[in-house]
């Protein structure tokens, strides 16, 4: 069994009309067994930028402590927000400096630049990024987060409509997954501001 | 018997040079912004859609080639440097800045901002005058770039240092005067073409013997293509010629 789906995850993020949204399961296990329902795998990185982490739960919030430090650092330095896509492009840069010992996460990178575009990435343990304009998926049910995606996915999705399609997507995908669900979460990102919304999900 | 000189090696030679003195001045430094007003004179101006930064490039003998020698550099597209005093001195400015901009892309996927690359050059310059077993760099440097909304910026960063942004600026040999004709000259709404003829004429004053595309090199960054291009002998004998 791979590290990578030793505690399990599913996360989607999804672009719609000047809005994307970002939505995970919250289980934290020990291969078969649950260990907990809320853990946190997506991170706020700014009030527009959304960065979602599946894979091993240490290198998780390590990353996430990694990346903060680095945005904040950044920030100060050039005393200015980092946009999407160069957070990304540093994310990736990040990975790769660990080649042969990397981090055991493939991160999925959700924001909206600068004129209020939705901007989408996903990338490997070691950075190779793929950037699209519809949906990515990260995580250990990625075939079944991709079926849900492909079948529920409209192009220019209001907010409201885009929590709909993401969080049916999340728990129809984990529902065939025995190592993530257990409760989701769902966050949409406007210029407005960014709603985020708990989900139930079966506990089983 | 042997008795060692020095048990302490090399360590007792490893403080830095730079250290105050009793006034609270440090000597290294005025003795390397003496070096850049000994240099040639560069100066820069910043005009609304551009930046055009030209220097003195005079050579001490006339069977040295001029051909090879530049004294302004691109650092990377849409920037570039010019230096006053040390010419091997500024070589290690240039080429850091170069790598450090080139490693910024790399980590961040943009083009390093000048604001940043000059950042670092003076960080660099600053770490030189707190280090042992170095000097101060003898050279200024004058940094013509855009920042992220396309604003044509110039800054100046000397051996100290400091770094600070100039509408128009000048250094080396005669920079006092340079900088009393470019207060005269300079005005919010000039274009790069105004700013090109401006630092030529600025060239021309005080200019020991004839001034040609052979003897000053001038080097324009346009707004609208986000270029940094050193002009030809014959592009600057044209603007020369023009303004004659």
């Amino acid at each position: 069994m791979s590290i990578l789906e030793y505690n399990g995850a599913a996360i989607i993020a999804m672009a719609g009309k000047n809005c994307v949204g970002i939505a995970a399961d919250t289980r934290l296990g020990v291969q078969a067994q649950t260990v907990a329902c809320d853990f946190k795998k997506v991170f706020k990185m700014g009030d527009k930028l959304f960065v979602g982490l599946a894979g091993l739960a240490s290198d998780v919030q390590t990353l996430d402590q990694l990346l903060t430090f680095r945005k904040n650092l950044y920030e100060l330095k050039e005393e200015r927000e980092m946009k999407p896509k160069v957070f990304s492009a540093m994310l990736s840069s990040i990975l790769y400096e660990k080649r042969f010992g990397p981090y055991f996460a493939e991160p999925v990178v959700a924001g909206l630049d600068d004129d209020g575009k939705p901007f989408l990435s996903a990338m490997d343990l070691i950075g190779a990024p793929v950037y699209t304009d519809d949906f990515v998926v990260s995580g250990t049910c990625t075939g079944n987060l991709y079926g849900m995606c492909e079948t529920l996915y409209k192009p220019d999705l209001e907010p409201d409509d885009l929590f709909e399609t993401l969080a049916q997507a999340l728990l129809a995908s984990v529902d065939r997954d025995a190592l993530s669900g257990w409760g989701g979460v769902v966050h949409i990102i406007t210029k407005e501001g960014v709603t985020s919304r708990e989900l139930k999900g079966r506990q089983d | 018997m042997i008795i060692l000189p020095n048990i302490e090696g090399d360590s007792a030679y490893s403080f830095s040079l730079t250290t105050f003195s009793r006034t609270g001045k440090l000597l290294q430094i005025e003795y390397a912004l003496n070096a850049v007003s000994n240099g040639r004179l560069s100066l820069g101006i910043a005009t609304s859609d551009g930046v055009v930064i030209a220097t003195d490039k005079k050579v001490s003998s006339p069977l040295i080639d001029v051909d090879n020698v530049g004294k302004i550099s691109e650092i990377e597209k849409g920037m570039g440097f010019v230096y006053s005093g040390l010419g091997p001195d500024a070589r290690v400015v240039v080429r850091d800045a170069r790598k450090k901009a080139k490693s910024y892309k790399l980590m961040y996927g943009e083009e390093k901002t000048v604001t940043e690359v000059v950042k670092s050059t003076a960080s660099l310059m600053q770490q030189y005058t707190q280090s042992g077993g170095v000097r101060p760099f003898g050279c200024s440097i004058l940094a013509a770039g855009l920042d992220e909304n396309n604003t044509p910026l110039l800054y100046q960063v000397d051996p100290s240092g400091v770094f600070m942004g100039w509408r128009a600026t000048a250094i080396g040999k005669g920079y006092v005067s340079a900088k009393g004709f470019l207060e005269k000259r300079w005005n919010e709404d000039m274009g790069i073409e105004d700013g090109i003829h401006t630092a030529l004429l600025t060239m021309r004053e005080g200019f020991e013997g004839e001034i040609t595309g052979k003897n000053i090199e001038v080097g324009v960054l346009r707004k609208d293509t986000g270029e940094f291009k050193v002009l030809t002998e014959e592009e600057v004998q044209d603007y020369l010629n023009e303004s004659s």
